[in-house]
C-alpha cells in the first residue's frame, strides 16, 4: 500500500541514519522508501497495539470485578437491555465499514488515481457522523433506563451498566478526536499512512470491544 | 513515509527559551532530569514523615512543632493523635512507593538513557513523555495538598482498603476530602505511568539503530522493557480500582461497600459491595507494583556491576534477562499473598502460596548471577559498585524474611507485625534505593558533565548501609516478638519493654536521614564545581559512554551509529574487558 502523501515521500540522509528496528528495515543506499514502508512497523502503530493492551487490561479487570460482585451479590436481578443499543451496534460496525471505504479512496488519493481529496473526505466524515451517532443512540439508552428509575446507583447491575457503556463511550470519544485529527491532516495533504492505520486499528478495536460488552451486558445484566 | 514517520516526532529541533528548554521540555534528557528532581524532592518529604512517627513511637508524648503549627487537629500542640499518626503512615508509603520507588529508577533515569542506550535521539512520543511527566507533577502536588486541608491526609493506608477508604468522612478524618484528593492523585499517577510505559516499549521495539538487536542491548534497557509491560498491564488496573472507589464514594454506588455496615453508629446507605474485591484489584496491581519498584534495580545492578568488576556476568545477558522475564510474570499471580488473613478462602491461600515460593526461584538465580560473577573478578570498590553490593545484601536479607511470609501457617503469625515492615523496606524499599543511588553515581558523570566527590561517596555508603541494617533488623526482630503494626504507640503490657529497641531505632533512623545531607551536599556542590567528567570515567562500554557528558540535544551529534556486538561480547582473543564502548560506531 502506498504512502497517502500525494508527492513522492522524500528521506533525508540524517533521518535515514535512524532506522529503528535493530536495523532491520534499514533503507539500502539508492532505497526505494516505497517498498520499506510496507512492511515496516512504525511508533504510531505499535503505540496503538501497545496502549489497545493496556484498553484490554482495564476491561478485563471491570469484567472481574463484574462476575466477583455478581457472585457475592445476593438478589442479583436482571436488567432489560433497552432495544436502542441493537441498533447502536449496527452503527457502530457501519462505522468501520465506512472507514474501510475511507481507507481505499484515502489510497487511490496518494497513488494519484483520484484527484478530488472530496471522495475520501466524504467516507471519512460518514464514519465521524456514525461515530458520533453511535454516542447519541448509548445517550438514549441512558435516558430510557434513567426514565425507569434505574439510575447509577440504584442497584449493582445498573451500576456496572453505567460503568462499562460510559467507559467504552469515553473511548469513542477518543477515537472520534482521531478521526478528526486524520481528516485535518488529509485536509493539508499531509497524512501519513501509519497515521491512518494506527486511527483505523483503534476504531476497529473499539468496535470488537463494543460486541463482547453487549455480550457481556446481554447475558450478566 | 515511514521513515519520516517513524522520525518525524523524534527530530524535533533544539528548544529555544528558558521555558521550553528547562520546564516544558519534551528533551528525554531534561524530563529524566525533571523525574530524578521530583523523586529526590519527595524522597525528602516521605522520610521526614518517616521521622516524626519515629519520634512518636518512641517518644508518645513529643512535641512536633511543626505538626503543631500543620493540622492543629491532627497534631494539637505538636503531639499527634493516632489518626493521624496513620495520616503519615498513608502518606508516607503513598509518597514513597508512587512518587520516589516507581518514578526514580524507572521514569527518571529510564527517560534519560534508554534511547542513548539503545541509539536514538529522543522516545517515540516526546510529547506524551513530557505529558507524563506533568501529570505526575500534579498528581504530586494534589498528594501533598491532603496536608493542608482542614481534615488532613487520608488515615486508610497506602493500600486505601475498602469500605475504610469508601464510606467518605464518616470513617474518621482525612478520610472525606483527604481520600478523594488521594484517589485523583493516584488516578492521574496511573495515567502517567501508562503513558510513559507506553512510551518505553515503542521507543524499545521501534528507534534502535542499525545493529542494535535485542541481543546487544543494555541490560538496563532490558529491565526498563520488561518492566514497562509489566507497569502498563498493573497500572492499567489501578485505574479502574480507583474509578470503582470514586464512584463508590462520591455516586453512592455498592462495589465495595456491604450492606448494614455501620460507621460511628450510622448505617451507611449502601448493600451487598465487596471489600474483598478491593482487595483482589487492589493486590492485582500492587504485588506487580514491587516489582515494578526492583525490577529496574536489578537493571540498572546488572548494568553496573560488568564495569566495576571488568568482566561479563555469569550466564551472559540470557540469564538475568531470562530471570526477570520470570519474575515479571510470575508477578502476576502471586496477589493473594497479600491476603491470607483477610478472609479469603484457605484453599485460595495455598494457591497463592505455590506461585509465591516459585517467584523467588528468578529471584534467587538474579542473586546468584551478582555473586557468582564476583568470583574472581578485578574489582574496583568505586561508589557505583559498593552501592550495588550493598543493593544486593539488602535484597537477600529481605527476600529471607520473605519465605516466613510465603507460607500461611508463619504468615498468619507475622501478617500485622513490623516484622512484615521491615521485610518490605529491606526487600523492596531500601534495595530499590540503593540501587537508585548505585545510578545516581554511576550517571551523574554522563548526566551533569561533573564527577561527584568519591570520598564523600563512598562515606555516604557506609553509613546509609549500616544504618539501614540497625533501623530495618531491629524492626524486624521486634515484629518476631509480636510487635504490630500501624499502632502509635505501645500499648498492650507485652509490647512496652521494646521501648529501648524502639528508641534504638528511632535514633538510627535520624542519624539515617543525617547522613543523606553528605549525599545533598556532594550532588549540589559536584553539580557546580566538581571536576569536569570526560566522556567514559569508568570504562563502561554501553552506547551512552560513547558520547559527550552530558550528551548534546540529539545525543550522539548526528553519527551513525553502526552496533557490531553487545556490551559483554568481547573479542575471544582479548580477556580483558574493553575500556571503551564495545558496540563500534561507524564514521561521522
Amino acid at each position: 500500500m502506498a504512502t497517502t502523501i500525494p508527492e513522492p515521500p522524500r528521506i533525508s540522509d540524517r533521518l535515514r541514519d535512524y532506522s529503528g528496528n535493530g536495523g532491520k528495515n534499514w533503507i539500502p543506499a539508492a532505497g526505494n522508501a516505497r517498498v520499506l514502508q510496507d512492511r515496516r512497523f512504525n511508533p504510531a502503530q505499535t503505540g496503538i497495539w501497545v496502549a489497545l493492551a493496556a484498553i484490554t487490561m482495564s476491561f478485563a479487570a471491570l469484567t472481574s470485578a463484574l462476575v466477583v460482585r455478581q457472585g457475592v451479590s445476593v438478589g442479583w436481578g436482571h436488567i432489560t437491555l433497552p432495544p436502542i443499543l441493537f441498533s447502536n451496534t449496527f452503527v457502530l460496525l457501519a462505522s468501520s465499514v465506512t472507514l474501510e471505504f475511507a481507507r481505499r479512496r484515502v489510497t487511490s488519493y496518494a497513488r494519484g488515481i483520484e484527484s478530488n481529496k472530496a471522495v475520501p473526505m466524504g467516507w471519512l466524515a460518514a464514519t465521524l457522523f456514525l461515530g458520533l451517532l453511535f454516542i447519541a443512540g448509548q445517550y438514549t439508552a441512558w435516558l430510557q433506563l434513567k426514565s425507569q428509575g434505574l439510575y447509577l446507583a440504584t442497584n449493582t447491575n445498573s451500576s456496572f451498566f453505567y460503568l462499562f457503556t460510559g467507559v467504552h463511550a469515553a473511548h469513542i470519544l477518543g477515537g472520534l478526536l482521531g478521526l478528526v485529527y486524520v481528516m485535518s491532516k488529509l485536509h493539508r495533504s499531509v497524512l501519513r499512512r501509519s497515521t491512518f492505520a494506527a486511527c483505523a486499528q483503534y476504531w476497529h478495536f473499539m468496535d470488537a470491544l463494543w460486541l463482547y460488552l453487549l455480550l457481556l451486558l446481554w447475558t450478566r445484566i | 513515509m515511514a521513515e519520516t514517520t517513524a522520525h518525524a516526532a523524534v527530530h524535533h529541533a533544539p528548544p529555544q527559551g528558558f521555558i521550553r528548554k528547562y520546564i516544558f521540555s519534551i528533551d528525554h534528557k531534561v524530563i529524566g532530569i525533571q523525574y530524578t528532581t521530583l523523586s529526590l524532592v519527595a524522597a525528602f518529604i516521605g522520610m521526614v514523615l518517616s521521622w516524626a512517627m519515629r519520634i512518636h513511637l518512641a517518644w508518645p508524648n513529643a512535641h512536633i512543632p511543626i505538626l503543631g503549627w500543620l493540622s492543629p487537629n491532627g497534631a494539637p500542640g505538636g503531639v499527634m493523635t493516632p489518626e493521624y499518626y496513620l495520616s503519615l503512615m498513608t502518606m508516607h508509603g503513598t509518597i514513597m512507593a508512587f512518587f520516589v520507588l516507581t518514578a526514580a529508577p524507572m521514569a527518571g533515569y529510564g527517560n534519560f538513557m534508554l534511547p542513548i542506550q539503545v541509539g536514538a535521539a529522543d522516545m517515540a512520543f516526546p510529547r506524551l513523555n513530557m505529558a507524563s511527566f506533568w501529570v505526575t507533577f500534579i498528581g504530586f502536588l494534589l498528594a501533598c495538598a491532603t496536608f493542608f486541608i482542614p481534615d488532613g491526609p487520608p488515615l486508610s493506608g497506602w493500600t486505601a482498603y475498602a469500605p475504610l477508604s469508601a464510606v467518605g468522612s464518616v470513617a474518621g478524618p482525612g478520610q472525606g476530602w483527604g481520600q478523594n484528593l488521594w484517589g485523583l492523585s493516584i488516578a492521574l499517577f496511573c495515567v502517567a505511568s501508562l503513558l510513559g510505559s507506553l512510551n518505553f516499549i515503542v521507543t524499545t521495539l521501534d528507534l534502535r539503530t542499525k545493529g542494535m538487536k535485542l541481543s546487544r542491548m543494555a541490560l538496563s534497557t532490558w529491565a526498563w522493557f520488561i518492566n514497562a509491560w509489566v507497569s502498563l498491564l498493573a497500572f492499567a488496573v489501578l485505574l479502574p480500582t480507583c474509578l470503582l472507589l470514586v464512584l463508590d464514594r462520591l455516586a453512592g454506588t455498592s462495589f465495595f461497600i456491604p450492606g448494614g455496615l455501620v460507621f460511628n453508629d450510622q448505617l451507611q446507605p449502601h448493600s451487598g459491595g465487596s471489600p474483598l474485591l478491593f482487595q483482589h484489584l487492589f493486590w492485582f496491581f500492587g504485588h506487580p507494583e514491587v516489582y515494578i519498584i526492583i525490577l529496574p534495580a536489578f537493571g540498572i545492578v546488572s548494568h553496573i556491576m560488568p564495569t566495576f568488576i571488568r568482566k561479563p556476568l555469569v550466564g551472559g545477558w540470557k540469564v538475568i534477562t531470562f530471570a526477570e522475564i520470570a519474575v515479571g510474570t510470575l508477578s502476576f499471580v502471586v496477589w493473594g499473598h497479600h491476603m491470607f488473613v483477610s478472609g479469603m478462602s484457605p484453599y485460595m491461600a495455598m494457591v497463592f502460596s505455590v506461585p509465591t515460593l516459585f517467584i523467588t526461584i528468578p529471584s534467587v538465580i538474579a542473586v546468584l548471577v551478582w555473586v557468582f560473577s564476583l568470583y574472581g573478578a578485578n574489582i574496583r570498590f568505586d561508589t557505583p559498585l559498593l552501592y550495588s553490593l550493598g543493593f544486593i545484601s539488602l535484597f537477600i536479607t529481605g527476600g529471607i524474611g520473605g519465605f516466613f511470609l510465603a507460607q500461611p501457617s508463619t504468615d498468619s503469625y507475622l501478617h500485622a507485625t513490623s516484622f512484615v515492615v521491615g521485610h518490605f523496606h529491606f526487600t523492596m524499599g531500601l534495595s530499590a534505593i540503593f540501587a537508585t543511588f548505585a545510578g545516581f553515581y554511576y550517571w551523574f558523570p554522563k548526566m551533569f558533565g561533573r564527577m561527584l566527590n568519591e570520598k564523600l561517596g563512598k562515606l555516604h555508603f557506609w553509613l546509609s548501609f549500616i544504618g539501614v541494617y540497625c533501623v530495618f533488623i531491629t524492626m524486624q526482630l521486634t515484629g518476631m516478638t509480636g510487635a504490630v503494626r500501624r499502632y502509635s504507640a505501645l500499648v498492650d503490657d507485652f509490647m512496652v519493654p521494646l521501648l529501648p529497641a524502639y528508641r534504638f531505632m528511632t535514633i538510627a533512623a535520624l542519624l539515617l536521614g543525617a547522613a543523606q545531607l553528605i549525599f545533598l551536599y556532594n550532588a549540589i556542590w559536584s553539580r557546580f564545581k566538581g571536576p569536569k567528567a570526560p566522556d567514559n570515567p569508568w570504562g563502561a562500554t554501553t552506547l551512552e559512554w560513547d558520547t559527550t557528558s552530558p550528551p548534546p540535544f540529539d545525543n550522539f551529534g548526528g553519527r551513525q551509529l553502526i552496533v557490531y556486538h553487545g556490551p559483554m561480547q568481547y573479542d575471544g582473543e582479548k580477556s580483558e574487558m574493553q575500556t571503551s564502548p564495545a558496540p563500534s560506531i561507524a564514521g561521522t
